[in-house]
C-alpha cells in the first residue's frame, strides 16, 4: 500500500483496525520495560536524589508536547496546500493529546521545581514559552469546537497552528537565548549528552514508551473522528431527505 | 525502592501521569463506542452515505 493510499479514510480505517492491537501490545511492553528501568534500575542522582525519577515522565511529556505541535503543523500544510482529506482529521485529533502531554510537562516540572529550585513556578523563558504553547493548544481546541463545519474549522485552525509553530524554536532555544533558571539542553546537544548512561537509557526507554502511546492514541482518535464525520454526513442526508 | 524526603512530589508527578493517560484512554474509548452506536442507529434506520450506496448492486 502506497502512503498516498492512506488519504482514503476507508483505507485508513482498515489499516487502523489492523495496526491498533499491535500498537497497544507494543505500548504496554514498552511501558513495562521503561517503568522497570525508571523506578527500579536507574540510580538516584548525586544532586537531585530520587526526584530525578520525575524526569522520566517530565522530559518525554515535553518532547511529545512539542512533537505533537510539529505534527499538527505538517498536517496544517496538508490542509492548506494539498487539501489532504485526512490532514485536518490528524491535526484536530492531535490537539487534545498534545495539550494533555503539555499539561503533564508543566505539572511534573512544577513537582520537580519545588524541591529542587524552591518554587513551583518561575516566569523564565522556557517555562513561559511552554505555558504559551499549552494555552494555544486550548485555543485550537476551542476554535475547532466553535465552528460547526469541519472543513472551515480545519482551515482556520491550520493558520493558527502555523502561527503557533513559531513558538517551537523559541521553546527549544529559550535556554540558550535567555538566562533561564531551567537548565540548558542536556540530551540532544553538540558535543553529546551530559547525562550519565545509567539515567539516559531509562530516559530513552520511557521516551519510546510515551511515543508509542502517542501514536496509538492518535490513530485511535483519528478513527473516531472519521466515524464522527461519517455520522454527520448521514445525519445531514437524513435531514435533507426528510426536508425534501 | 526508596523515594527519599521528596516522595510526595514524585508520587504526585507519577499519579498525575497515570490520571492524564487514563483520562485520554477513557475519552477515546468512550468516544469510539458513542460513534459506533450512532452509526449503527443511522444504518438501522436506512440512512446510507452516497459513496456506500453507490457500491451496492443495482
Amino acid at each position: 500500500m502506497a502512503l498516498v493510499d492512506l488519504a482514503n479514510p476507508t483505507r485508513f480505517l482498515a489499516l487502523a483496525e489492523r495496526v491498533l492491537p499491535w500498537l497497544i501490545a507494543a505500548t504496554i511492553f514498552a511501558f513495562a520495560v521503561g517503568l522497570g528501568q525508571a523506578l527500579f534500575i536507574a540510580p538516584d542522582d548525586y544532586q537531585q536524589g530520587a526526584t530525578v525519577k520525575i524526569m522520566f515522565v517530565h522530559v518525554p511529556s515535553a518532547w511529545l508536547g512539542m512533537f505533537c505541535w510539529a505534527l499538527m503543523s505538517v498536517a496544517a500544510l496538508g490542509t492548506l496546500v494539498w487539501r489532504h482529506p485526512l490532514a485536518d482529521v490528524a491535526a484536530k485529533t492531535a490537539a487534545p493529546i498534545g495539550a494533555a502531554f503539555t499539561f503533564l510537562c508543566l505539572f511534573t516540572g512544577s513537582m520537580w521545581g519545588r524541591p529542587m529550585w524552591g518554587t513551583y513556578w518561575v516566569w523564565d523563558a522556557r517555562l513561559t514559552s511552554v505555558l504559551v504553547m499549552f494555552i494555544m493548544y486550548l485555543g485550537l481546541i476551542a476554535l475547532w469546537r466553535s465552528v460547526e463545519d469541519p472543513a472551515r474549522a480545519g482551515r482556520a485552525a491550520a493558520i493558527l497552528t502555523l502561527v503557533g509553530a513559531i513558538n517551537l524554536p523559541v521553546i527549544k532555544f529559550s535556554v540558550d537565548w535567555w538566562n533561564t533558571l531551567h537548565q540548558p539542553a542536556s540530551v540532544f546537544r553538540l558535543g553529546g549528552s551530559t547525562i550519565d548512561r545509567s539515567i539516559l537509557v531509562p530516559l530513552f526507554a520511557m521516551a519510546i514508551a510515551f511515543t508509542l502511546l502517542f501514536v496509538t492514541l492518535h490513530i485511535a482518535a483519528m478513527r473516531n473522528e472519521i466515524l464522527r464525520r461519517r455520522a454527520r454526513t448521514m445525519l445531514m442526508l437524513q435531514a435533507s431527505a426528510q426536508g425534501g | 525502592m526508596s523515594l527519599g524526603p521528596h516522595a510526595a512530589f514524585i508520587l504526585a508527578a507519577y499519579g498525575a501521569a497515570v490520571a492524564v493517560v487514563a483520562g485520554l484512554i477513557a475519552w477515546i474509548w468512550l468516544d469510539f463506542r458513542a460513534q459506533k452506536r450512532l452509526l449503527g442507529h443511522l444504518e438501522a434506520s436506512g440512512v446510507t452515505r452516497r459513496s456506500a450506496a453507490l457500491k451496492e448492486p443495482a
